[in-house]
This record gives C-alpha cells, structure tokens and sequence, in this order.
C-alpha cells in the first residue's frame, strides 16, 4: 500500500534504492551521507541483502562492482573526499560496463572542506574525474520526493546500460526532512542476460552487451584493460580501443534525448533560470512570488548526459541565469550550447541562494 | 499561511527530536506540508543546537527559514545565537529554568526544565513540555495531531510520561496566556 512518511532525504534515498531491488552496499560513512549506510545497514539485514562496511571508499566501490557481477544490485553512497578515492574504480565500472549505483551528498571541497555544508562542487568532477573517455549518467534530486524516486530511476538506467549511475544530491536536500509517499512499487528494470553462445562483449545495436553473471556457468574474464569482444586483454590495437571506447560513450550519448528528465517552465520566456539540485527550490519560489511575470524556468533532474535539445525548447530565450552551488561549473556546459547570455550566479560556504539573491540578478539582467 | 519555527538549545535537550515531531505531526497527522531542517555543525555536539520547521497549508519552496515568527528557545546560549534577534511580531516560548535573558517580541516563559524535574522526574522530557506549549500557545499544528506524533517518535515504555509532559506545557501555556 502506497504509504506517506516524514522522511529525511537521505533515508528516502536508502528506501528508494530497497524498492528498486537494491540488495547490496558497500562502503565508508562520511558525512553527510552517512544517513544513508546507516539506513542500508538496518534494512538490508531484514530483507536477504548484505551491508559491508569497507575499510575505505576504494574498497566499498570496490566490492560494489564485485557485487554486481554476481547478479546484484548494488550501491555505495559517500561526499567528496570518498567520491575522489572512488574515480579510479568509477573507471573500473564504466570500463567493465558494471551496473551500479554511486552517491555523492555534496559537501563543501577541495579536500575535507565543510564536512556539514552544502555544494555541488563535484558536478564535473563525476563526469571528468576518473581516466580516459568516457560518458555518465548523473542524476540531481531537489526534494525528498526525488531522493527516494530519482534512486530508483538510478539502478534502473544502470540496468538497461550497464555503467555506473550518479545520484549528485547535496547536504541540502540529504538532510531536510519533508513529505515522501512511498508507492506500493516501483518499475524496477533488469540487466538483459548474454545470450549462451554470444561473446560476452559483443554488443547489438543497443550498444549494451549481455550480462553474463558470475556463477551462472560463464567462464568470463573481466579487466579493466582494453578488451576484445570476448573480455581478452587486447591493449595494442589502435582499432579496437578506438571502438571499444566510442561504443562505451555512444551507448551513454545516443540515448540522452530518449533518457532525459526534466521540468521546462514558461518555454515562452526571454529570461530563463536553469537549476538542478537544492537551488531549484529558491529558482521555485522565485518564479511562484513572479508568477505572470514570464520568466522561465529548466531544471534538470539529470544533468549528465547533458540534453543540449533542452535549452532549445526555449524558443524567444535570450538570457539564461544559472544559480549553482560552485564556481558555474554547469552554466559553462549551458554557454558551450546557446547564443544568449549565460549569467552564471554562484554561491559557495553552504548557504543556498536566497529569493532575494535571485531577484536582485533578475533585476540586473533585465 | 506559512509558519516558521526555529527550536534552539544544547546538545542533549532533544531540539531535533522536537522540531522533527512537529514537522511529523503536520504532514502527517493535518495534512499539510512541512520541511525540517537542522544545523549539522560540530558546534550542534553540547553546543547550540538549533532545528528549524516551515508549515504551510501549500507545497513549500524555498527550504530555508528566514524569519522565523515563532521561536522555542530551552538555552541561555541558545537565546545569544539564534533568539536574540526575535523582534516584531514574533512570538517566543523560552525555558525560563535555563534561559536568562528576554527578547524583544512577544513572549511566554514555560518552566520546561523544572517541571519534568520536579513534577515529571525526569529532565529529558522538557522538550515534549515546550512542544506541548508550542502547540496550545500557536495553535501551528492540532493537539490529537502532536499527540500521535510524539507516540509514533518516543521509545516504547516512554509514552505515558510523554503524554504526560505535553499535557503539562498545554498547562502551562494556556496559563501563561490568561495572564
């Protein structure tokens, strides 16, 4: 039965994850995630799922790809020192085309940082971090809602094509509590099974290989090696690396039109607010207090791969105002697309942009 | 009408426990929305705690109080960080056990900590006694709506003196009121 709670986001998150099918975590409490694997902890127990408390953060993403090619679901959550002991093995997963889930409650960084603060420092950082080429999905919650709904579409992107999926949350909206109504279930997706016969690597037009499980009779080498389409270290040929690392971002990049999530406010507008994550919320208010005023609004509930054909929706638009809680690192990727004005508004020590931060950049740009 | 409350004493008191019933009882129990939010710094561990509560009878947006109307202060350096600057038409309940000082709005001393103590025999329900107050002195949520939520938050084998102690500050504040 579809039930109501007052739930804090990162909770919400751990029950969204348990819909899903999540029965496994691995990883290192930081703050402030750590709400999180202590909710994983206490539930995973009681529903056949294994919690493990890693000595460190490379082994808890470490044992989550382990994890997945058992057939598991299987998530870690962290903030950012834990996020880049992980961009090593984030490489492993995207290489191996290993399903997982990664969260990152941002905190304020470089290094330790503001444990307790809020930021959405490491939104490049998930999509650049780790080695060589690649493409990733990241998705950003602004509300408790989409801690726990935003997860669940996580393992399923991450089922269907197989590589690592982010929730890029942050200490805001991991550590409000609000309204959450828990659905009896969700749509809860799995990894397409390899065909006996087929080469484990071998992908189809999809792009996504088979998945042959550990223990269900393949004898299938995994490494993080360039590879043939049987999984055989084959790092000297310029042809298949070529293709190997095309096919691993196309897989990603061809599907952004069909994958994308979004809400798109008055597509009419001249001046257009873009937001993901908790400065949507003040974004939110600005435009309720406004209303009629004809400012428009895009805020992405995924932000990576980045759906360029969005920003066209908005038509007449000539002045895009992107409150972040870094130094732009978002309105930079929005400037590579438009030919208006990106006025990047940012905000870093925690506090989120006030309505009256906002209204003040409005005034300025009109 | 949106309220926002802001809970503030020292680590211990259960300040979040308080704000986070509250904010349980009026989503919960009246239907209406409710975003708890709380200051998560090392200063919160024996310092000055503070939690926060916006109620609104639409969806809230922004996140953040701003300007709280209504403050329950249980500490004198709570009062100092996030009470003193209470003015206007805000309206306070202070534990006048602990808090010394006065703000320059409307206010209600509730004996919180002295009651549990003397009449309640226990401390730690001082905080069920000023949200008990709260809600008889605001009205913010209903009375039968704080009482589930309190029995939904407690431990088990804790209820009756729960129930107990938010009856009491429904006592104190509607004597308090008639003054």
């Amino acid at each position: 039965m579809t039930r109501t709670e007052f739930m804090q986001g990162n909770t919400a998150c751990a029950e969204g994850a348990l819909a899903a099918g999540c029965r496994f975590f691995g990883g290192y409490p930081i703050t402030p995630s750590t709400e999180i694997a202590e909710h994983m902890a206490l539930r995973l127990s009681k529903t056949g799922g294994v919690f493990i408390q890693m000595e460190d953060e490379i082994a808890g993403i470490a044992a989550v790809i382990g994890a997945s090619w058992t057939g598991t679901k299987a998530m870690t959550a962290t903030s950012g020192p834990g996020f880049s002991l992980m961009m090593e093995n984030i490489g492993y997963a995207i290489m191996t085309e290993t399903p997982c889930v990664i969260v990152n409650i941002q905190r304020g960084g470089p290094s330790t940082g503001q444990p307790t603060m809020s930021a959405q420092g490491d939104m490049l950082q998930c999509r650049f971090g780790s080695h060589g080429d690649y493409s990733v999905i990241a998705l950003c919650p602004a509300s408790v809602q989409e801690m726990f709904d935003l997860t669940v579409d996580a393992f399923n992107l991450a089922e269907r094509f197989r590589v690592p999926v982010f929730l890029m949350a942050d200490e805001i909206i991991g550590h409000m509590r609000e309204r959450l109504i828990i659905p009896d279930s969700v749509v809860s997706e799995q990894r397409i099974p390899l065909e006996p016969g087929t080469l484990p690597f071998k992908a189809g037009e999809d792009l996504v290989p088979g998945f042959p499980t550990f223990g269900k009779g393949y004898g299938v080498h995994v490494t993080g090696l360039t590879h043939d389409e049987r999984g055989y270290p084959c790092a000297t040929s310029p042809k298949l690396h070529e293709d190997l690392v095309k096919r691993l971002v196309a897989k990603v990049e061809g599907a952004r039109d069909s994958i994308t999530s979004c809400d798109i406010i008055n597509p009419e507008a001249e001046t257009v607010f873009i937001s993901y994550g908790a400065p949507s919320r003040t974004v939110q208010q600005v435009l309720h207090d406004h209303s009629g005023d004809g400012i428009g609004h895009l805020r992405l509930k995924m932000v990576w791969p980045f759906a360029e054909s969005l920003l066209a929706r908005f038509k007449n638009a000539q002045t895009f105002i992107v409150p972040e809680q870094n130094l732009g690192q978002i309105s930079r990727e929005i400037e590579r697309h438009v030919d208006g004005e990106v006025i990047s508004v940012p905000k870093l020590g925690g506090d989120l942009h006030t309505p009256d931060d906002l209204y003040k950049v409005l005034e300025d740009a009109r | 009408m949106r309220h926002e409350v802001r809970f503030s004493g020292f680590g211990g008191q259960g300040i979040i426990l308080a704000a986070v019933i509250l904010g349980r009882a009026a989503v919960m129990y009246d239907n209406k929305y409710a975003v708890q939010t709380q200051v998560y710094g090392p200063e919160a561990r024996g310092g000055a705690s503070m939690s926060a509560v916006i109620i609104d009878d639409e969806p809230i947006l922004y996140p953040k109080v701003a300007t709280p109307d209504i403050y329950v202060i249980m500490s004198q350096e709570g009062f100092e960080k996030y009470g003193a600057a209470a003015c206007g038409e805000a309206e306070m309940l202070l534990d006048n056990t602990l808090v010394h000082s006065r703000p320059a709005c409307r206010y209600i001393e509730i004996p919180a900590t002295r009651e549990a103590r003397e009449t309640l025999g226990r401390d730690i329900v001082a905080n069920i006694i000023m949200l008990g107050a709260l809600v008889a002195a605001t009205g913010v949520v209903s009375r039968t709506s704080i009482e589930k939520a309190i029995l939904d938050s407690v431990p088990k084998g804790t209820e009756s003196l729960n129930i107990k102690a938010m009856k009491r500050g429904f006592e104190l504040a509607e004597v308090e009121s008639n003054r």
